[in-house]
């Protein structure tokens, strides 16, 4: 069994490490410290940590004021408040002078868990893929969290990551290269593509596996970027297996779904279903079950796969 | 003051009026109003008060300023213009498709200004930022961010008080371009945010009255300001909006208006030296 590590707890050790690297890190949390993880560069660094308070908004204009004098600040908070709650502020005031803001989102899409729908941020992909310059990801384990955290400070611009509260598999080991705008096949096969990210990447290698023993070869790509889109990589699988499922806890509307839909539409137009939360709000209960009650789980998207077969020219 | 300096200040203040008055003619658009009140602090600061070199823009050790009321570019690009960072014909290119000078400052694309602002309420929070990062690297540069009556009615402006007082930013100086007029009216009308020197004090500010048409109010509001320590200083300026120009003072019909070719001689007439 891999170890259990939320990407929440690797967003908060790879700060700390950030910080004994760069004395110009700094972190900025809104009362969440404990829960977004920031806590340990608190502890770390307690002179350059600022809690903000409950005021998203003021946080994410105080980490502009912060870049723009040559900081690089890591402004953290729930999925939610960071793209839901601050967009404005995040389009106007990071996004459009090009600030160089890393944004460290928790607790996003549905394996929130018992907290329930107001907390389950379902919608931040889409947002913030629409902010011009904006890069957008979401790691799949610790050891992708770590290696993202890291890849974001050392590029100049606006970052939006996010990460999970639930305890996920580590799938990688030490040896895994993380490049920003570069999905990662996991799995190689010829007759549907699974493109996922975050928790879904672990479900989507067990529909692989189940997929297999019903005679179904299925790649596996792992895009944790969903801005910019590994174009490239996205038109390949098409290509290659003529149909594609994508994967992803956050709403079916304009997420990773919606990306590689716009690559593909426009290139090789090949099926494209979008597995998501369907277009509905979340709710209270435990994170897992809660992936399988949304349809979210490697069954499901087993089934999904084989809908994307059938409809195979 | 010296007689002869408040001359050459009120001097200044007038072209920068001027430059307001061609540039948002020229666009056939943009908000005269609050940029005409602003006029003498924005002289005062760029020309006395704040340490910033037009040869040298984005030297770090520079004092920062911030409009955070941003559609009040006209008067923030006059003064970079007048002061040399950038040509002063320039300005009859404002709000034009092929122009550097945006509709609300753009800091990519215009040398001087440091931070992008439009979107209300947002600039001050960004002005924290700049000073606390001032304080992290115990430099000495300060921060300035001007903020509108109206625009104090967005709560980020609350939350970015609360943040200032807490981390003692005493390097950084709101100014509150108290004109009391918004697009929708009389501020004390529309939902009235006043009082804003107790309110600010019950945040924690140190707070600071002037006239923002009297360079002597202004010099004595600015020095309060940097002898303050351990708190940042809000300075809450009366203003006339529309100032210098005789039908736009006091009319909320100049917030977001250009004169005509009528109106615009009758206001170049006004401003004459």
């Amino acid at each position: 069994m891999a170890d259990m590590i939320a990407t929440r707890d690797a967003y908060g050790k790879a700060l700390v490490e950030l910080g004994a690297e760069k004395d110009n890190i700094v972190v900025l949390d809104a009362d969440l410290a404990a829960a977004t993880k920031t806590g340990m560069f608190k502890k770390a660094y307690p002179d350059r940590f600022f809690d903000c308070g409950i005021a998203e908004n003021n946080m994410m204009g105080v980490a502009v004021g912060l870049s723009l004098t040559g900081k690089i600040p890591f402004a953290s908070t729930f999925a939610m408040f960071a793209a839901g709650r601050s967009f404005d502020q995040v389009r106007n005031s990071i996004g459009y002078p090009h600030a160089n803001v890393k944004i460290g989102a928790t607790h996003g899409g549905i394996t929130v868990g018992e907290d329930g729908a107001t907390h389950q941020c379902n919608e931040d992909f889409a947002l913030m893929r629409t902010i011009p310059g904006m890069t957008v990801m979401c790691a799949a384990d610790a050891v992708e969290a770590r290696l993202m955290v890291k890849a974001a400070a050392e590029m100049e611009g606006p970052v939006y990551m996010r990460f999970g509260r639930m305890a996920v598999p580590t799938l990688f080991d030490d040896d895994y290269k993380f490049e920003i705008g570069r999905g990662v096949r996991l799995v190689e096969g010829d007759d549907v593509s699974i493109i996922a990210n975050g928790v879904e990447v672990s479900e989507a290698l067990q529909a692989a596996e189940m997929l297999k023993a019903e005679g179904i070869n299925a790649s596996v790509v792992n895009m944790a970027t969903i801005k910019p889109i590994d174009r490239e990589l996205v038109i390949e699988e098409a290509k290659r297996c003529g149909c594609i499922v994508t994967c992803e806890e956050h709403s079916v509307i304009g997420g990773l779904g919606g990306a590689v839909a716009e690559v593909v539409c426009e290139t090789v137009p090949v099926p494209v279903l979008r597995l998501g939360v369907e277009d509905c709000f979340g709710r209270s209960g435990p994170a897992k079950e809660l992936l399988s009650l949304f349809g979210l789980d490697a069954k499901a998207i087993c089934a999904k796969a084989k809908e994307a077969v059938a409809l195979k020219k | 003051m010296e007689q002869n300096r408040i001359a050459e200040l009120k001097e200044i203040a007038r072209q920068i009026r001027v430059g307001i008055i061609e540039a948002v003619y020229s666009a056939k658009s943009g908000h005269p109003g609050g940029s005409l009140s602003m006029a003498d602090i924005l002289t005062y600061m760029y020309y006395e008060e704040m340490n910033v070199d037009p040869a040298n823009p984005a030297d770090p050790k520079r004092d920062r300023f911030v409009l955070s009321k941003g559609h009040c570019s006209p008067v923030l690009y006059s003064t970079l213009a007048h002061k040399g960072f950038f040509p002063v014909e320039d300005l009859k290119t404002f709000r034009k498709s092929d122009s550097y000078l945006q509709g609300h400052p753009d800091l990519k694309k215009v040398p001087g200004v440091d931070m992008s602002s439009g979107s209300l309420g947002q600039g001050l929070s960004v002005a924290c930022g700049m000073a606390l990062s001032a304080k992290l690297d115990k430099a000495d540069n300060r921060v300035y961010a001007v903020l509108g009556d109206g625009e104090s009615e967005e709560g980020q402006i609350w939350e970015a008080a609360m943040f200032a007082a807490h981390y003692n930013l005493d390097n950084l100086c709101a100014i509150l371009d108290w004109n009391g007029l918004q697009i929708d009216g009389p501020v004390a009308e529309v939902i009235g945010p006043a009082p804003f020197d107790t309110k600010f004090e019950a945040f924690g500010w140190n707070v600071v009255m002037a006239d923002a048409h009297d360079f002597d109010s202004i010099e004595a509001a600015f020095a309060n300001a940097k002898s303050t320590k351990g708190k940042p200083t809000i300075i809450i300026a009366k203003s006339i909006k529309g100032k210098g120009v005789s039908f736009m003072e006091n009319n909320v019909a100049w917030h977001g208006a250009a004169p005509n070719a009528e109106q615009y001689e009758i206001a170049i007439n006004d401003l004459k030296a």
